[in-house]
């Protein structure tokens, strides 16, 4: 990237399984930075209006290919990162995202995607400052989420993979085999844990503290009422 | 009747290809024919697709921009220019994904002759003169089938105003590359940008074996040409 370009802002992100808890943490991260007075920006994975209505047809279809799955929520991504992310980057903003490109490595490489393919794909997207990775065990995940749906939608289970006939058990294949891609990306792409099991506060708690440390000199001067409780 | 050879061959993609599809066997073959707006290209499609079935083949036609999945969203968003280079570029190859995969795949493996009213090549080389990275677009579409034939049919900026203008009243803003500011006026602005995308074309003519046309001619004897190329091929692969 061209220096001229280069973004004044931080990018941090979160990834993790449905039922990792990573939605609570980086929406209490929000709060906090707009609460010390620091400009942030959230969005989140599969929200930019043009392109949501056209995959949820899709999907209401039963349409998608993985291929189409992939370009279509890459297209999602793009709009939002043409529109958004990079432009308040640039701008010096705190830009936060619920679910970031790893998203799509782990979910279009289990639909059979080439994982080269994939990354090349996204290879126009800039790496996070901080990409935390909820880390939590498959029963404790899928339990969370059960227990609030009565119903699972049938790409949300994974059922376009044909690993079940039931919807429960093809999610928790499904899901396992996310939790798989995300730990294979761990070290590469340098995913920084946090344990998902322990209490809201207790994580909140390492995840304020990496943010602290990675903000620029200027932010953490300005920040208004100074750090959080440690 | 003449037959297009009765074995099935595995499918040949441009990159890594699509790893679920690998196996696929298919009988068909994979006609392109690629060029700017009203160079000829669905006249000449109309006539070869006439001439194919009149030989006994059961024909495919098929384009951009015509997919159930996303078309409509694709014109909405343009019509009300809502949307980035990159986000165009990604939407246009979804949309090209879903008729790959839902439309020319099963034609192919059925044994049909798909003609396509253009390609990847017209999608890279708008990209390209977008300042993509071209090394992004070549790999964005790796899982391009790699078609039997690919026409360009090449048509002098020139003599092309002047067909559009027998069509229509008026430039059209994408084919004129308005977006791109490159003049503001009109006519100027179509000029330099169907050159722009034909320098594209020749700059990938090699790596993509593009057979480039000269489309400034008769449409009797542009698609005598075309004819020609076709016949040739399917008699080279007959035993």
């Amino acid at each position: 990237m061209k220096d001229k370009f280069a973004p004044k802002g931080k990018l941090i992100i979160v990834e993790g399984v449905d039922g990792s808890g990573k939605s609570t943490q980086i929406r209490l991260l929000e709060k906090w930075l707009r609460y010390v007075g620091i400009p942030v920006f959230f969005t989140e994975w599969n929200s930019s209006e043009q392109v949501k209505e056209i995959i949820s047809k899709g999907k209401k279809r039963n349409l998608l290919t993985p291929t189409t799955f992939s370009l279509l929520h890459a297209t999602d991504f793009a709009a939002r990162y043409e529109r958004n992310i990079f432009p308040l980057l640039r701008a010096g903003y705190i830009v936060l995202a619920d679910r970031y490109i790893y998203t799509a490595f782990a979910r279009d490489v289990v639909r059979g995607c080439s994982p080269d393919w994939v990354r090349h794909v996204y290879g126009f997207a800039a790496k996070p400052d901080i990409a935390f990775y909820f880390r939590v065990p498959v029963e404790i995940s899928f339990d969370r989420i059960v227990k609030n749906r009565p119903k699972l939608k049938y790409y949300e289970a994974g059922m376009d993979l044909n690993l079940s006939n039931d919807p429960y058990e093809s999610y928790r294949i499904y899901q396992a085999r996310i939790v798989e891609q995300y730990e294979s990306m761990v070290e590469q792409e340098g995913f920084t844990i946090v344990d998902g099991t322990v209490d809201i506060e207790e994580q909140q708690k390492r995840v304020r503290q990496k943010v602290i440390e990675m903000l620029p000199q200027q932010m953490r001067k300005n920040m208004s009422t100074g750090a959080p409780n440690q | 009747m003449k037959q297009l050879g009765s074995s099935s061959r595995s499918l040949r993609y441009y990159g890594k290809g699509i790893p679920y599809l690998q196996d696929t066997e298919v009988k068909g073959r994979l006609i392109v024919i690629e060029g700017p707006d009203a160079s000829g290209r669905s006249t000449h499609i109309g006539m070869i697709t006439a001439k194919l079935e009149a030989d006994g083949h059961a024909v495919l036609n098929t384009g951009l921009r015509r997919s159930e999945l996303v078309s409509e969203g694709i014109m909405e968003a343009k019509r009300e220019h809502m949307l980035g280079r990159r986000t165009m570029s990604l939407f246009y190859a979804a949309d090209f994904a879903d008729q790959l995969e839902n439309k020319i795949m099963p034609a192919l493996r059925a044994g049909y002759i798909v003609l396509a009213d253009r390609y990847i090549y017209t999608l890279m080389a708008r990209d390209a003169v977008r300042d993509m990275n071209r090394r992004w677009s070549y790999q964005l579409f790796g899982f391009a089938i790699v078609p039997d034939l690919v026409f360009y049919l090449d048509v002098d900026p020139e003599e092309l105003v002047h067909r559009v203008f027998q069509k229509n009243t008026f430039l059209d803003y994408y084919e004129s590359g308005a977006d791109l500011g490159l003049s503001d006026d009109m006519y100027e602005s179509f000029m330099i940008y169907q050159r722009m995308i034909a320098k594209e074309f020749r700059r990938m003519q090699k790596r993509y074996n593009l057979l480039i046309i000269d489309g400034n001619r008769q449409i009797s004897e542009v698609n005598a040409d075309l004819q020609k190329w076709i016949d040739h091929f399917l008699g080279s692969i007959q035993h």
